[in-house]
């Protein structure tokens, strides 16, 4: 029973394949569940772990899950069901999904294939950004093996259950990972998010009951099912279970990806893992959870890693995945690079979003070139206002997409102020 | 009924609506773009957003849209708060970035949805600096422009075409804030609906090219209510007109009947009132078979002598004229001389229609329609011959989706929710025709019959619905089991046919196979389409005399009114006229019978008339003249009446201005003398006043103005006369007057001649004319549904068709061309290059049969013409048809044996003759 389940196969050197999996026993939650115990008791353990969404939202998954028509009742209607492990990854700045899906491959398709069982799925999709053509390769290797040896496919291990799982390539924009998008994008169809309700547990895959999942969030099923909810509980520090793939990009000593407890404090994250921030550069501020969230001070460096406790602070947990500004790093610079991303990763459907983030980038990009006026920090805040609360726009994108800039407003105010002032980026004129 | 409280006050609300729906048909002036009454919210724009309170205590509130915020009781909202009109104003700010603010130069200007809403939220200032997106625009066809640099990207344009009119050719292209709306590549638009995109896009994006040519303003524009006089479904229309043109045709909705659209038939197809080929004067026929003009007087005198001194004088009648005209014909010719202008076929036809309609039996309305959920269409080509039908069925085969949205809870207006949960599910739809028919894509099963097929099927599963014993029942096919029990078993079957094929047998067997199903499903409906605006009113009028028959009993003169013999009986039937020593023809339009006649008179375009026009449900509606006739043009009611009481005003005009000082109570609009002898002569016509008020009618002591209210003053177009504003004619025949001033607001829906409400200068203004958004007219719907009764039709008696009588011959078809087929529209200018080149299609076998194959040219020698037909193989065409284009090229062919067609050498006919002639562009240098 380690303590840090997820990475436990993980070397950083060979991906683990079926035997080694196994080996470490892989595959005995499946073995155990599968046919032989209830669905309903299984979503009750996953209920009880506090299992919460990896993938940016930090949903209960049993809950999520719970959402699901039960077979054969009025609105579950007749046909397929599916589940979705949501691997677009395209966050800026998260790169946890790649390495599970690259080192331990059997991880994910075990916990969809326990997920699938709980929620009387029949076929998968693993959807998969493009550019992981790595982990594309490993998964289809995977997938192959596992269906060998009867875990996929009819009647997994002997039982009535039949689960059919497919590796999806995305044609590749980052709107694919909001879960809608992703179904429509599955669909053949333009990759705009639906509106919710309905959600994708009564209507999701054309149509159909269907329950989306981050990879991180289904690696987690095998682990829970075999040791149980309680001991999944008992590894969170805080209010939070189980453990979390944990980053941090920027100028740090050692960039990288760390499996540790949920409710770590930031401050070891950075420190002990991370290795402290590079030689000659201070700490200015992070982006707790990805770039689609609002931006922390040092005076954070001491809040847990729980969904709550970075909530309150004004920010998001995220993906867990920081993003560090140093002190020599221009902020604005940083949140116009951020905002260009977005923009042109809108989908186009609703107009805060669509016109709001161009609109956006463009003062940005005026303040970094020296043409910034004072008028326009009263725009961005406006255009902040305007897009950045969920329900004033169609989906998730535009109001994670402000939270750098409203942030950044706040705290880095007197740089941007000093963008207008002195017509250009402070931090190219002195010597950096 | 739930109650929302909207800033303090409360609202009723409807279960099963949402919030807009309800604040809109409250009164509440709430801005929206993507929501359309017709097609349900998709939550694009966000411009409809409002605070909702999650509860009593909650004072801050949550943005929502109200689009997409359904109906809850006691649900707390508030439209005014700062943070609610704040984000509106935003969304205009937002999307004006990168609108070009082309207004002076936009079609749009005037009546443009993006204008309102803009003043509406009270965005003023622009703080945006950057640049603006352009797009390259496209040529889409002779009916629709483009200009993309316009788009506020609010999705209306590819849901109603792709969605609402199953059209596969208009696409979002592109992402965030480059999305194009387009085809894939600059061409035609297909679809036969593309013209309500002109009305869908609330900006100057997609705009009506035959308004740009004579180009007008809103509040310029001279309008009055019309009926389209393109098919027999007669959808209300707004036709405007300026400077003697007509300018446009718009939607003018009706709640049981075309709701908010129309087909490119009956918008375009009203350009022929500006066609070179109107007949602009009176003339005389001299020998060498030329027109000398003639004054209106002379004409009319050489008209009363030939009818003085003739033996025997006949009126020809026709469907596609008013009732009164035909009423006026048949009083000056004798009801015994007077045929309504339909072939022997052609009354048979629709009388059954008649029948069928005054009869018990449930004949639906358009409306009602899509609430069918089984449809069987029995060889009629709704796209083509009542296009307005097949929209309303492809709105019926949706049943399925709002059944299954109902199991799961999902509202019906939450348009791409429903369509994701139903993906291609949809009820029942099948299509018996001969030829691919342009509904196949909906279609649960589609069966290539030829006519007497379809005739045997139909019989087949009447038969198995009445079996009482086993052994009958067993005896029929599979297929037609399967259809007998899918119409059985379905909540509301709906059998449709018409007389598209011109075949009476087909519908005789419509009528069978209903009464058989109703029978055993007291919820079964039948819709038969007719053929012209007005052929179900003709068969009301007087169905006794067919143009044959009246034809046979050798008269010295005919007088034709509107009605082009040859294209409806065919050249040989054409001969007989000549034969007719005196030949008088009323019409606008040059036909073959036009150029025939001794003496021509020309008739108003309904543009210039008013008349009254009975639909394919028997409902009267009143269409009235948007604009004076030109010169001694005038209503054909007017002529023949004219004639017949010695009048001897010369001109339409100076009649109108002279007949008394402006209204009167003494004066009878001529019009009204002719209505009142309708609905005292007969009586099922006895309501036809009741669907508009007369020309007496005021409101608050004035007339119904046709133009928009007086906002500055007139225009300079007659200053270089003199710069005092002219008189306005003044019409002493309708309740509507030529002019500005009067009330609008207060007008009943039949004299309404444009939608128009403060702060709501486009289309979308209709809802404050509805009792609840898509609901009725405030001032009742307009028109009156003539025929009702409770008894049943006997059936009919078909002599059987067993397998061994249907021909194995191959035998021609005719298929209608939305654009091609009625001779009237075909001669609005921008129609022509969308009317397909003369060709047969048929499938494999019976081309080997025939010894020719795809791409060969056929010929055949009629006495006057040739016709020569391009060989389209296509095995979706049932075995034996040879179809081909109803056009005027292709009269007579009908009568042609099919084994006399010549296979014509080196033929280099062109490219695919279904298509239109690919235009590029239509920009010139
Ligand atoms: C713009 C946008 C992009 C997203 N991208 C991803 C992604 O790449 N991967 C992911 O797992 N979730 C992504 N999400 C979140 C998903 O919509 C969804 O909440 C998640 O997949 C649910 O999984 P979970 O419950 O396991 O966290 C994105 C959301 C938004 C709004
Ligand atoms: S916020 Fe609107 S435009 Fe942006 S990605 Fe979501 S749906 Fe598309
Ligand atoms: S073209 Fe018109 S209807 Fe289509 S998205 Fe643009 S503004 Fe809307
Ligand atoms: S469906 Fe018929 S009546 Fe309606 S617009 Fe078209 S042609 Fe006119
Ligand atoms: S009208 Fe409600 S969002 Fe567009």
């Amino acid at each position: 029973m380690s303590d840090l389940p997820l990475t436990k196969n993980i070397n950083g050197k060979t991906p683990t394949d079926l035997t080694q999996y196994e080996a470490t026993g892989g595959y005995v939650a499946t073995r155990q569940a599968v046919g032989a115990m209830d669905p309903d008791a299984l979503l009750e353990i996953i209920k009880d772990s506090n299992l919460r969404g990896r993938g940016g939202a930090g949903f209960p998954t049993g809950m999520k899950w719970s959402f699901v028509p039960k077979p054969g009742s009025r609105a579950a209607g007749e046909g397929h069901r599916y589940l979705v492990a949501n691997a677009d990854e395209m966050e800026p700045g998260t790169f946890k999904d790649r390495l599970l899906m690259e080192q331990d491959p059997h991880q994910l398709i075990e916990g969809m294939i326990l997920a699938a069982y709980t929620i009387s799925a029949d076929i998968g999709y693993i959807f998969i950004r493009h550019e992981y053509h790595v982990a594309i390769a490993r998964l289809r290797e995977a997938l192959a093996a596992a269906e060998a040896s009867n875990y996929l496919g009819a009647h997994i291990c002997g039982s009535d259950f039949s689960f059919r799982l497919h590796v999806h390539v995305s044609a590749g924009r980052y709107i694919c990972g909001e879960e809608t998008a992703l179904l429509n994008a599955l669909e053949g169809k333009r990759a705009i998010p639906r509106a919710k309700p309905p959600f994708p547990q009564v209507s999701g895959l054309w149509g159909r009951p269907t329950i989306v999942n981050n990879v991180e969030t289904l690696c987690n099923i095998p682990h829970i099912v075999a040791h149980g909810a309680d001991w999944f509980r008992s590894l969170g520090r805080g209010k939070d279970s189980g453990t979390k793939l944990f980053g941090a990009s920027g100028r740090v000593a050692r960039p990288g990806c760390w499996e540790l407890p949920m409710g770590t404090p930031i401050r070891e994250i950075l420190e002990e893992q991370a290795g402290g921030m590079a030689a000659g550069y201070q700490l200015k501020g992070f982006l707790p959870g990805g770039a689609s969230t609002d931006f922390l001070l040092p005076e954070h460096l001491d809040l847990p890693m729980d969904y709550e406790p970075v909530m309150q602070a004004g920010s998001r947990m995220g993906t867990g995945t920081m993003i560090i500004l140093d002190d020599r790093s221009c902020p604005l610079g940083m949140i116009a690079n951020l905002e260009k991303f977005f923009a042109r990763e809108s989908c186009g459907f609703c107009t805060p979003c669509r016109e709001g983030l161009a609109w956006v980038q463009q003062i940005l990009d005026s303040m970094e070139a020296g043409a910034g006026r004072p008028e326009d920090l009263r725009l961005l805040e406006d255009q902040a206002e305007f897009i950045g609360a969920i329900g004033n726009t169609h989906c998730a994108h535009a109001p994670g997409a402000i939270e750098p800039l409203a942030s950044g407003l706040k705290y880095f105010a007197d740089d941007f102020k000093a963008h207008i002032d002195g017509k250009g980026c402070p931090y190219k004129q002195g010597a950096n | 009924m739930p109650v929302l409280i909207v800033d303090g006050k409360e609202l009723p609300g409807k279960a099963g609506t949402n919030v807009l729906e309800a604040l809109l048909s409250a009164g509440v002036d709430m801005p929206y773009f993507c929501w359309h009454p017709a097609m349900g919210s998709v939550g694009a724009c966000r411009q409809c957003a409002l605070l909702q309170y999650a509860n009593d205590e909650d004072s801050h509130g949550k943005i929502v849209m109200s689009c997409m915020t359904p109906v809850t009781d006691g649900a707390r909202f508030s439209v005014s708060a700062d943070r609610a009109s704040g984000f509106r104003r935003a969304v205009i700010e937002n999307l004006m970035l990168n609108h070009p603010h082309d207004c002076p130069v936009c079609e749009e200007g005037g009546e443009c949805h993006l204008q309102d809403m803009t003043v509406m939220v009270g965005h003023r200032d622009r703080r945006y600096q950057g640049r603006k997106t352009t797009f390259k625009n496209q040529y889409l066809g002779p009916f629709i422009g483009h200009e993309m640099n316009r788009c506020i990207t609010c999705y209306r344009c590819v849901r109603f075409y792709q969605d609402y009119a199953g059209g596969n050719d208009l696409n979002a292209f592109g992402s965030r804030d480059r999305i194009f709306f387009g085809r894939a590549e600059s061409g035609v638009l297909e679809n036969e609906f593309a013209g309500n995109l002109v009305e869908v896009c609330p900006t100057g994006v997609f705009t009506d090219k035959t308004l740009a040519k004579n180009y007008t303003r809103k509040w310029d524009l001279q309008s009055s209510p019309t009926i389209c006089q393109g098919c027999s479904i007669g959808c209300n229309t707004y036709t405007s007109e300026r400077y003697g043109q007509l300018c446009r045709v718009h939607n003018r909705y009706h709640q049981d009947i075309n709701g908010y659209f129309l087909c490119d038939r009956g918008r375009f197809g009203a350009q022929h009132v500006n066609s070179p080929a109107r007949i602009p004067q009176p003339g005389i026929r001299n020998e060498e078979g030329k027109y000398d003009p003639l004054s209106l007087d002379d004409a009319k005198a050489k008209v009363r002598d030939f009818i003085q001194h003739s033996s025997r004088t006949i009126g020809i009648g026709s469907p596609r004229a008013s009732l009164e005209a035909n009423q006026a014909l048949r009083q000056l010719v004798g009801a015994g001389n007077y045929s309504n202008g339909m072939s022997r076929n052609e009354q048979v036809m629709h009388q059954i229609i008649l029948d069928v309609l005054a009869s018990g039996m449930k004949t639906p309305t358009l409306a009602e329609v899509a609430e069918f959920d089984a449809i069987l269409v029995l060889g009629e080509d709704a796209t083509n011959h009542a296009p307005l039908l097949a929209l309303s069925i492809r709105q019926a085969v949706r049943n399925r989706s709002k059944e299954m949205a109902g199991d799961t809870d999902i509202a019906e207006w939450h348009d791409a929710a429903v369509r994701e949960l139903a993906q291609d599910a949809l009820s029942p739809l099948v299509i018996a025709t001969p030829m691919p028919d342009r509904l196949d894509d909906v279609a649960s099963q589609s069966l290539r019959l030829a006519p007497e097929e379809i005739v045997a099927l139909s019989t087949e599963v009447s038969m198995y619905l009445s079996a009482g014993s086993e052994s009958t029942a067993s005896q029929a096919s599979s297929v037609a089991q399967g259809l007998a029990e899918l119409l059985r078993d379905a909540r509301r079957p709906l059998i449709v046919s018409g007389t598209s094929l011109g075949d009476i047998n087909i519908m005789r067997a419509t009528v069978n196979l209903s009464l058989a199903l109703q029978a055993v499903n007291p919820e079964a409906g039948i819709l038969l389409a007719a053929d012209e605006c007005n052929s179900v009113g003709m068969a009301m009028l007087d169905n006794r005399l067919s143009v044959e028959e009246l034809v046979d009993r050798t008269p010295e003169t005919m007088i034709v009114l509107e009605n082009d013999l040859e294209s409806r009986l065919g050249a040989e039937f054409a001969k007989k006229m000549s034969a007719v020593r005196h030949l008088v023809v009323l019409d606008y339009l040059d036909n073959a019978t036009v150029s025939v006649a001794n003496i021509l008179l020309p008739a108003a375009s309904f543009a210039e008339a008013e008349g009254t026009f009975i639909n394919f449900e028997g409902r009267a509606q009143r269409n009235l003249a948007v604009f004076l006739p030109q010169g001694s043009i005038a209503p054909s009611y007017y002529l023949l009446s004219t004639l017949n009481d010695d009048c001897l005003n010369d001109s339409f005009n100076d009649s109108l201005n002279n007949s008394t000082e402006s209204v009167s109570s003494s004066h009878q609009a001529r019009v009204q003398t002719i209505i009142e002898s309708i609905r005292d002569e007969f009586s099922p016509l006895k309501r036809i006043d009741e669907c508009a008020p007369d020309a007496d009618f005021l409101v608050l002591g004035s007339k119904i103005p046709r133009m928009t209210h007086r906002a500055s003053g007139r225009t300079a177009m007659q200053a270089e006369v003199s710069v005092h504003e002219p008189k306005q004619p003044v019409d002493t025949e309708s309740a509507l007057a030529f002019t500005m001033e009067g009330n609008q607001q207060q007008a009943p829906a039949s004299l309404r001649s444009y939608v128009w409400s403060p702060g709501w200068n486009s289309n979308q203004s209709i809802y404050k004319f509805q009792t609840e958004v898509g609901g009725a007219d405030t001032m009742g719907n307009p028109g009156v549904r003539l025929l009702q009764g409770d008894a049943m039709p006997a059936p009919f008696t078909i002599a059987p068709t067993t397998a061994a009588q249907i021909s194995t011959g191959p035998r021609f078809v005719a298929q209608h061309h939305i654009f091609g087929s009625d001779p009237v529209s075909s001669q609005a200018q921008e129609l022509s290059t969308r009317i397909p080149t003369p060709y047969v299609r048929m499938n494999t076998e019976t081309a080997t049969t025939l010894g020719v194959s795809g791409g060969d040219g056929l010929a055949c020698q009629l006495p006057h013409k040739r016709i020569e037909l391009s060989v389209i193989l296509d095995d979706d065409v049932a075995a034996h048809c040879l179809v081909y284009p109803k056009l005027v090229q292709t009269i007579g062919l009908a009568d042609v044996a099919p084994g006399d067609l010549q296979r014509i050498a080196g033929w280099q006919g062109p490219k695919d003759p279904l298509k239109p002639n690919l235009i590029l562009t239509d920009r010139t240098g």
